[in-house]
């Protein structure tokens, strides 16, 4: 019915998560009808998102393609003797807003899971425990998320790491700012409760 | 009689994926309606108040509500999380075996089956608490496969209907039991049992599980009565698993 372009574009669109037929169609028409620049804009981004990136060989966090380290592992500033263990890219990100750590990190990539069959040579496992090795790193925090999933990744790699003779720590769980003691979970509210602080 | 726009189900959270910005999909074996799958919102922020009760492996009763084509969950509580069960890997590993298993047999037809349900939380109970869990599992193998209609033939020849005589067999996954020796040599698809293998098979079948509890196989019998079942899981599914390929990872 429509010209090609227009339902090629709306086929592309409608691959992206949380875009059904009917938002690609109306962004579709938003282009056709938008000024040049914007269309070509977004399709130079596009473009350059694939051909300009790539992942640091240290800490495979994302990188501009062409240099071998990011910005976090390049920097002079920042503490090489303690490694943070993130998920994802956007979980260093998060990481980062909060401005209050100065050590450097390592991007897993994924995380482990039976069911779906994601075993530990899918993750980027060995790289860590190569760098780990390199006898730099005194301190390694896991900082997968508090699920079964990051859970038993953070077993296993306290499986790999404990030999290696390095400081573990887990990111502290409890209850969130704003919440609320009666909906908490009991797993949540008992950690809360031996994990509480001193209040001097 | 419209079906109800809300009611209250005792689950077990089987898997959960990733749904939307901040929302769940989880799949359930209900006490009440069998494998259900619902929508958690919000779950995977970290102010949720549902979350918590989400996790996989988790005994929970739900307030469920029916949206446009999915579920949605509005209420949840543990009723067991099976804590010790999650401080260990390969425990972790077991629970997901066993939910692999649970729905990869399944479908969301909404019937009731109270004796899964039951295997399936006592099964859970096992996994956190017995010292090794290599028998609360093949016991789960058997008896999962009895509730579903899948009950394998171990008494006689599942082709000649003979009575199955103290001596090595075969087993056939597409006939749906033991065959003996007369009418399974040569065949193709078949594979060899031990005498043995097949004595642990009966009295799992059989027993309830204080009594199966007792049974203390050799290690070569237990790798023995474990492959045979993830071959005959392998057929019945035609495909395989995943949660074995991962088990064999970590135990390495």
């Amino acid at each position: 019915m429509l010209p090609d372009p227009i339902q090629n574009l709306i086929l592309a669109l409608e691959r992206l998560p949380g875009v059904g037929p009917k938002t690609a169609s109306r962004l579709a028409f938003f282009l056709l009808r938008a000024p040049l620049e914007l269309s070509s804009a977004l399709a130079d981004a596009l473009t350059e998102l694939k051909s300009k990136t790539g992942l640091c060989q240290e800490c495979f966090n994302i990188t501009l393609a062409g240099s071998e380290r990011c910005n976090v592992c390049e920097s002079p500033q920042r503490d090489g003797s303690v490694l943070c263990v993130v998920e994802e890219p956007l979980d260093m990100l998060a990481l980062e807003r909060i401005g209050a750590y100065r050590g450097k990190y390592h991007v897993l990539h994924g995380v482990l899971s039976p069911i779906e069959g994601i075993g530990p040579d899918d993750l980027k496992i060995k790289p860590l425990l190569e760098r780990v090795r390199r006898g730099e790193v005194k301190e390694v925090i896991l900082a997968t998320n508090p699920s079964m999933e990051g859970d038993a990744t953070a077993l296993y790699l306290r499986q790999q790491l404990q030999p290696l003779n390095v400081h573990l720590t887990r990111l502290a769980r409890g209850l969130p700012v704003g919440g609320d003691l009666e909906y908490a979970d009991q797993n949540t509210l008992l950690r809360a409760l031996t994990g509480r602080q001193e209040m001097s | 009689m419209r079906p109800e726009r809300s009611f209250r189900l005792e689950a077990v959270v089987l898997h959960h994926s990733d749904w939307g910005e901040a929302d769940r999909l989880l799949t359930l074996y209900t006490r009440e309606k069998g494998k259900v799958r619902a929508i958690a919102k919000g779950a995977r922020k970290v102010r949720s108040r549902k979350a918590g009760h989400l996790e996989p492996f988790t005994r929970v009763t739900l307030q469920l509500a029916r949206g446009r084509d999915l579920l949605i969950v509005t209420q949840a509580e543990t009723l067991d999380a099976y804590q010790p069960l999650r401080e260990d890997l390969l425990r972790i590993g077991y629970a997901a075996y066993v939910a692999e298993l649970l729905d990869r047999f399944t479908y969301e037809d909404e019937s009731e089956n109270r004796n899964i349900f039951r295997l399936l939380t006592e099964t859970l109970s096992r996994i956190s608490a017995e010292p090794d869990p290599w028998l609360s599992l093949r016991y789960y193998e058997v008896h999962l496969l009895d509730h579903l209609g899948f009950r394998p033939q171990l008494f006689s020849c599942a082709n000649c209907k003979t009575e199955i005589q103290p001596v090595d067999q075969y087993f056939s996954a597409s006939q749906g039991g033991v065959l003996c020796p007369k009418c399974g040599v040569g065949l193709p698809g078949v594979w060899e049992v031990s005498l043995d293998a097949l004595k642990y098979l009966r009295h799992f079948q059989r027993s309830t599980y204080r009594e199966a509890k007792r049974a203390r196989p050799l290690a070569a019998i237990q790798n023995e009565v474990e492959s045979l079942m993830q071959r005959n899981f392998t057929y019945l599914l035609e495909r395989e698993l995943n949660t074995p390929g991962f088990i064999k990872q970590i135990k390495k």
